[in-house]
C-alpha cells in the first residue's frame, strides 16, 4: 500500500480541444465529473483505454458546446491497480472536486471500495465495466453487461458447440467467484456437467501445475474468467504446452484487457468471447464513431475495448439526463435517468432499466482470429435478468447491496 | 533535557493540532490524519528496532494483523471498543507466540528479519486467497483481494459520530499518548534492560537478565502499537485490503525509521510525516516516480547518514543555538535515551 | 502413470525455477557475506534485456537469453558495487538496506523507461507430449539450464584461478592482499557474477511468466528464504534448499492452490531456519562448496 497520490489534475483532452478551436462556452461555470481508473500496474490492460474514452467523450461533447452550455471538465485520478488508493481518491474527489459525476473502478473489488464512499457524500455514481451483476444501489448505474447478458448466451453456445462437461479457471476475487457461480448454473441448466474450478489470485503468473490438471480432467471446452495482465501468461502457456486447438476455451474476459491484441495471434487464435461491443460491428453509428476516434488517438490505436465502451455509454447516458433533467443536481438528473432514458450508442441502443439501474443492451457472441474479434450471433436488446430477479429500485429506492448468485 | 521544555513543546502541539484543521483543505485534514497513523506505525519500528536491536523486516504483519482485527471485530460485535481492543491484542499475541518461537530459539540479527519477512508474505498470500464465501470469521467475510469494505468505524464515547476533524484529534491524542507510553517504559527496569540488550546482548545476558523474555516483551509491546495503528488505519478509510501486509508496505516502515533516526523515537515519527508527505507532493506529477525517489533516498541515508536525520537535526541546532536549545530541543532526543 | 510423470517434471521444473532466481544471490551471499536486496531487479532487468533484445532489437532470443541478458546485468552489477555495496562490506544490516533502496530505486526508474504494463515474449520450444499429455517444452530448458549452471559454477570454483581466488577471499580477505591478490576486485568480480545469473534466471524465466517492473517483489523473498536456508556453502546449500522449497511447493500447489503451495514453502522455510539456524549446510554437506 502506499499514500502516494497521482493526481492528472484537470483534462488535457478538454484543454487540448479548447486550444484548436477557441470557443465560447454560452453560460456559467465548467461542470466538473471525475474519473477513477486503474491507467497503471496489473490492471491497466483494462484501466487504460477507459482513460482514453473518456477524454475522447468529453472533447466531444464540449465540441458540441458542452452541456447545458456549460464546459465539461475532467478530473482523472490514476489508482495504480490498487484498491487503497481507490478509498483515498474516492474520498479527496467527492470532498474536494465535488463533481456532478463520477465514472471509476475497473474490478468489482475497488467498485465495492468506492460505491459506499459516494453514496455516504451523495456523489451520483457510474460504475461502467462489465461485472458478475446484482448491485442494487439507487445512487449507482452500471453500464456494463451482467452475466445473463453475455455468460449465459457464451455457455449455450459453448454447450451446443464443443460438449457438455467444462472447466473453469477464475480470478480469485468476487468478480471471479461470483461469475463461476453463474457459468456452473447455465452449465447445468444446459444439462452439463463443471468437473472443477480453480482460483488463481491476480497476480499468479505460473500456470503449469492447472494447464497440467485440465487435462487430467479432460473437459469439453474451458471456460476463463481470468482478469489482469499477470494472468495472460495463462494462454500464452496454455499455447506453450500445446492446448490451443486441442480443448475449447470461452471466456468473458479474454479481449476485455486487449489479450488479442497484445498476444501473438498464433497463441489465441479461436478463443470464444461474448461482449457488448466489438470494434468490428458493422453499423453505420459504429464506423463513424471508431472513424473520430482513430482521428483522435490515430489509426494505430491498438482497440476499442468493451469496457472502454462501457464508459462511453455512461458519459452519454449521464449527458442525456442532464439535458433532459435540465440541471447536474443529483437527484433529478437520478429521475432523468430512471426515466428509462435510452441513447444510440455505437454498440447498437442503450436504454437504462429503472428498476435496477443497469442496462438493457445488445451482445455478441465472438470469436477471437487474428486481431480481430469476428461476429459469430448477435442477440438483442437483452435486459439484465439477473439482477432484475431480486433488485426492484421503483419498490425499494432505498435498497443498498449487492444480490449474489444462490446455487 | 529538562521537563519544562519538554512540556512546553508537547503543548505546543497539542495547540498547533486544534488549529491544523480550521487552517488547511478537508482532504489534507485527511491526508494529515494517515500520516499521523503511519507515524505511530514507524514508532512501533522505532521501539523494536531503534531501542531494543531486533531488525523486523516485516513489521506490516501486526499492522495488517491490526487492521484485519479491528474490521472483523467492529463487524462481529459493533464498533466499539471491544474491537479496539481486539486490535492490540491480536497482534500482541500473534507477537509473543513469535517472538517465543524465534527468541527461545536463539535466533538472532538476519534470522529474525528473515522470518519476519516471511511471515508477512505468508499472512498476505493467505489472506489474498480467502475471497470464497467460505472464509468467514463470525459474520464477517474476511474476502481475500477484495478486502473488507464498510468497516463500521468508532464512535466518541458519547455516542456522537467521530467526523473528519474529530479523526484526525483522535489520531494526534493516540499518537501523543502512545509515546509517552514508550518513553516512560524505557525509564522502568525492563525498559533498561532491553537497551542494555541492544548494547551488548552478550553482556546482558551474562549479567543474568534474561534476554530471551524481554526481547519478547519488547517484540510484544511493538506488535500491539502496530496494531493499534492498524485499527486506527481501518477506521480511516473504512477499508482493509491484503497490500496493508506487503513488501512494499514493510519497505516504507524501514526507510522512516532509517531516515528520521534510529535509535530515536521522535525522529521515525517526523522521518514517517515528513516522507508521507513528500510522496504525497511527488504523487502530483509524473515525471519523477516515487519509488524511485524513496529508494535513492534510502540507499544515500544508509551511506552518508546512517544515523538519520534526528541526531544531525539536533546537532545543528545545538551548535547554531548554544546552551538554551541544548535543553530545549524536542529533537535533541539524545540517541540513547 | 503419465499424470505421475508429469507432476515429476513439474516438480523439477519448480525445483529449476528456485536455483534460476538464488543462485545468483547464493553466490554473493556465501562468498561475501552480503544479502542484495536489488536480486530480485536484476533478474527483471534479465527479463527485460531479453523482451526488447528479441521484439525491438531483433536479435536472436536464444543469444538474448544465454548472452545478452547475463552481460548487461552484471555489468549493472559491477557498477552497483562500485558505487554503493563497496563501502559497506562487513555491515551486513546496512548492506542490506542500501541494496533494498537500489531495489526501490530501480523499479521506479523502469516504471518510468517502460510503464507499469506486462510484456511477454513467447518460447519458441514446441510442446511435447508425455503420454497422454502435452506440457510446455519450455519447462525441460529450465530445468536443463539449472543443470549447467550448477556445474559451471562447480567448475568456475574448483578449477579456475578465480575460483581458487574466490573461496581465499572468503576465508581470509587480509591473506590474499598479502599474498598479492586484489581482495577487491574478487568482490566485484563476484558481484558481477551474481548479478550475471540473476539476470541469465530471469531472462530464460521471461517467455514463462512475462516481465513488469514489480515482479522483483515476487522473487525477492523466494530467493532470499532459499539462499539463508541453504546457508553458506552455495552450491550444496542451494542445490539442497531448491529441492526441498521446490518439491513442497509444487506438492502442495497440486493438491490444493498455487498460493497455498508458496505458503507451504515460507512455512517450511521458518520451521527450518528455527531448527537449523545455520541453515542446512551449517548442519549438512560442510565441507562442500
Amino acid at each position: 500500500m502506499t499514500i502516494s497520490r497521482r493526481t492528472l489534475l484537470g483534462s488535457a483532452a478538454a484543454a487540448a480541444a479548447l486550444f484548436q478551436a477557441p470557443r465560447a462556452f454560452a453560460a456559467g461555470d465548467p461542470i466538473v465529473i471525475s474519473s477513477i481508473y486503474d491507467l497503471s500496474g496489473g490492471l491497466d490492460v483494462y484501466g487504460k483505454p477507459v482513460g482514453d474514452m473518456m477524454e475522447f467523450a468529453v472533447a466531444e461533447q464540449n465540441a458540441k458546446g458542452g452541456l447545458l452550455g456549460r464546459e465539461i471538465i475532467l478530473k482523472s485520478y490514476d489508482a495504480q491497480s490498487n484498491n487503497q488508493l481507490y478509498a483515498q481518491y474516492a474520498k479527496q474527489t467527492a470532498l474536494s472536486d465535488k463533481p456532478a459525476a463520477v465514472f471509476a473502478g475497473i474490478t468489482s473489488s475497488s467498485r465495492e471500495v468506492v460505491r459506499p464512499i459516494f453514496k455516504k457524500t451523495n456523489t451520483l455514481y457510474f460504475y461502467t465495466t462489465q461485472y458478475e451483476g446484482g448491485v442494487c444501489d439507487r445512487n449507482h448505474f452500471s453500464t456494463g453487461v451482467t452475466p445473463a447478458q453475455t455468460v449465459q448466451k457464451l455457455v449455450n453456445h459453448s454447450v451446443k458447440t464443443a460438449g457438455k462437461k467444462v472447466y473453469i479457471v477464475a480470478a480469485d476475487y468476487n468478480y471471479g467467484q461470483i461469475t463461476s457461480d453463474w457459468v456452473k448454473k447455465f452449465t447445468l441448466d444446459n444439462g452439463g456437467e463443471v468437473l472443477d474450478v480453480e482460483f488463481f489470485p491476480l497476480d499468479v503468473t505460473d500456470f503449469g501445475s492447472s494447464i497440467s490438471k485440465i487435462q487430467a480432467a479432460n473437459p469439453d471446452f474451458v471456460y476463463s474468467a481470468l482478469v489482469g495482465g499477470a494472468h495472460m501468461s495463462f494462454y500464452r502457456q496454455w499455447k506453450a504446452a500445446g492446448m490451443l486447438g486441442k480443448i475449447p476455451l470461452s471466456s468473458t474476459t479474454f479481449a476485455g484487457g486487449n489479450e488479442h491484441i497484445a498476444l501473438p495471434p498464433e497463441e489465441y487464435n479461436g478463443h470464444l468471447v461474448c461482449q457488448n461491443y466489438l470494434q468490428e460491428l458493422p453499423s453505420e453509428r459504429n464506423q463513424q464513431f471508431v472513424a473520430a476516434f482513430h482521428k483522435k488517438f490515430g489509426e494505430d490505436y491498438p482497440y476499442i475495448t468493451e469496457l472502454s465502451m462501457g464508459a462511453y455509454q455512461a458519459f452519454l447516458l449521464w449527458a442525456a439526463a442532464v439535458e433532459q433533467a435540465g440541471t447536474i443536481d443529483r437527484m433529478p438528473v437520478i429521475e432523468a435517468l430512471e426515466t428509462g432514458i435510452s441513447v444510440d450508442a455505437p454498440s447498437g441502443k442503450v436504454t437504462v432499466d429503472p428498476a435496477t439501474h443497469h442496462t438493457i443492451v445488445d451482445v455478441h457472441v465472438a470469436e477471437a482470429r487474428d486481431r480481430k474479434l469476428n461476429l459469430i450471433e448477435k442477440f438483442e436488446q437483452q435486459p439484465p435478468a439477473d439482477t432484475a430477479a431480486v433488485c426492484d429500485l421503483i419498490k425499494n429506492p432505498d435498497d443498498n447491496q449487492q444480490y449474489v448468485i444462490e446455487l | 533535557m529538562s521537563s519544562t521544555y519538554k512540556l512546553l513543546i508537547l503543548g505546543a502541539v497539542i495547540v498547533a493540532t486544534y488549529f491544523v484543521p480550521s487552517i488547511i483543505e478537508v482532504f489534507a485534514v485527511l491526508n494529515f490524519t494517515v500520516y499521523i497513523i503511519m507515524g505511530m506505525l514507524a514508532l512501533s519500528l522505532a521501539f523494536v528496532w531503534g531501542m531494543g536491536g531486533i531488525m523486523v523486516l516485516g513489521q506490516s504483519a501486526f499492522f495488517g494483523l491490526g487492521a484485519y482485527a479491528y474490521a472483523i471485530g467492529a463487524l462481529n460485535f459493533g464498533a466499539g471498543w471491544e474491537a479496539v481492543a481486539v486490535s492490540i491484542i491480536v497482534p500482541a499475541i500473534f507477537a509473543a507466540l513469535l517472538g517465543y518461537f524465534m527468541f527461545y530459539g536463539r535466533i538472532s540479527d538476519i534470522y529474525v528479519g528473515v522470518i519476519t519477512l516471511a511471515v508477512t508474505l505468508i499472512l498476505f498470500n493467505l489472506i489474498n486467497s480467502t475471497s470464497g464465501p467460505q472464509y468467514k470469521i463470525g459474520s464477517a467475510r474476511i474476502g481475500g483481494y477484495n478486502g473488507i469494505t464498510s468497516i463500521p468505524t468508532l464512535d466518541w464515547p458519547n455516542g456522537s459520530m467521530i467526523d473528519i476533524n474529530g479523526m484526525f484529534y483522535l489520531s494526534v491524542g493516540l499518537l501523543i499518548a502512545v509515546y509517552l507510553m514508550v518513553k516512560f517504559y524505557l525509564t522502568t527496569k525492563y525498559g533498561k534492560v532491553t537497551i542494555a540488550i541492544r548494547e551488548n546482548e552478550h553482556r546482558a545476558e551474562l549479567l543474568g537478565y534474561n534476554v530471551s523474555l524481554n526481547k519478547l516483551i519488547t517484540f510484544s509491546i511493538g506488535g500491539a502499537i502496530a496494531g493499534l495503528a492498524g485499527c486506527m488505519f481501518a477506521n480511516w478509510g473504512a477499508f482493509v485490503s491484503p497490500t496493508l501486509f506487503s513488501l512494499v508496505q514493510s519497505a516504507q516502515i524501514i526507510i522512516w525509521v532509517i531516515v528520521g533516526g534510529r535509535g530515536t523515537l521522535v525522529g521515525p515519527i517526523l522521518g514517517c510525516i515528513a516522507i508521507q508527505w513528500m510522496v504525497t507532493q511527488l504523487g502530483t506529477q509524473q515525471t519523477v516516480n516515487v519509488s524511485f525517489v524513496l529508494g535513492i533516498l534510502l540507499t544515500i541515508f544508509v551511506l552518508l547518514v546512517p544515523a538519520g536525520l534526528a541526531p544531525l537535526i539536533a546537532g545543528t541546532i545545538r551548535k547554531a543555538f548554544g546552551r538554551v536549545t541544548k535543553k530545549g530541543s524536542a529533537l535533541a532526543k539524545e540517541p540513547n535515551s | 502413470m503419465d499424470f505421475g510423470l508429469i507432476i515429476a517434471i513439474e516438480i523439477l521444473g519448480s525445483i529449476a525455477i528456485l536455483v534460476l532466481i538464488s543462485i545468483g544471490l547464493a553466490v554473493v551471499f556465501g562468498m561475501m557475506k552480503v544479502i542484495n536486496m536489488a536480486h530480485g531487479e536484476f533478474i527483471m532487468l534479465g527479463g527485460y534485456v531479453t523482451i526488447y533484445g528479441t521484439n525491438v532489437a531483433g536479435l536472436n532470443i536464444w543469444f538474448c537469453i544465454l548472452v545478452l541478458a547475463p552481460l548487461v546485468v552484471g555489468l549493472i552489477g559491477i557498477l552497483l558495487e562500485w558505487l554503493v555495496v563497496r563501502h559497506l562490506y562487513g555491515r551486513m544490516i546496512d548492506t542490506m538496506l542500501a541494496t533494498w533502496g537500489i531495489s526501490l530505486a530501480i523499479v521506479g526508474l523502469m516504471t518510468m523507461l517502460v510503464g507499469n504494463t506486462t510484456t511477454g515474449i513467447s518460447t519458441p520450444l514446441p510442446s511435447v507430449q508425455v503420454g497422454s499429455f502435452s506440457t510446455s517444452g519450455h519447462s525441460f530448458f529450465l530445468i536443463a539450464l539449472a543443470v549447467v549452471i550448477i556445474v559451471g559454477l562447480a567448475a568456475l570454483f574448483k578449477l579456475t584461478t578465480f575460483g581458487l581466488m574466490a573461496r581465499a577471499t572468503t576465508q581470509n580477505a587480509d591473506m590474499v592482499a598479502k599474498l598479492g591478490g586484489n581482495p577487491r576486485r574478487i568482490y566485484a568480480l563476484t558481484f558481477g557474477l551474481g548479478a550475471a545469473l540473476a539476470g541469465l534466471g530471469g531472462a530464460a524465466l521471461a517467455p514463462v511468466t512475462g516481465v513488469i517492473p514489480t515482479i522483483g517483489v515476487s522473487y525477492i523473498a523466494k530467493a532470499f528464504i532459499t539462499v539463508i536456508s541453504g546457508g553458506g556453502t552455495v552450491i550444496a546449500g542451494n542445490i539442497a534448499a531448491s529441492t526441498l522449497f521446490g518439491t513442497i511447493s509444487q506438492a502442495f500447489t497440486y493438491w490444493y492452490t498455487p498460493i497455498i503451495g508458496e505458503v507451504a514453502l515460507l512455512v517450511s522455510a521458518v520451521i527450518l531456519i528455527r531448527i537449523l539456524p545455520k541453515g542446512i549446510t551449517g548442519r549438512f554437506f560442510k565441507k562442500a562448496i
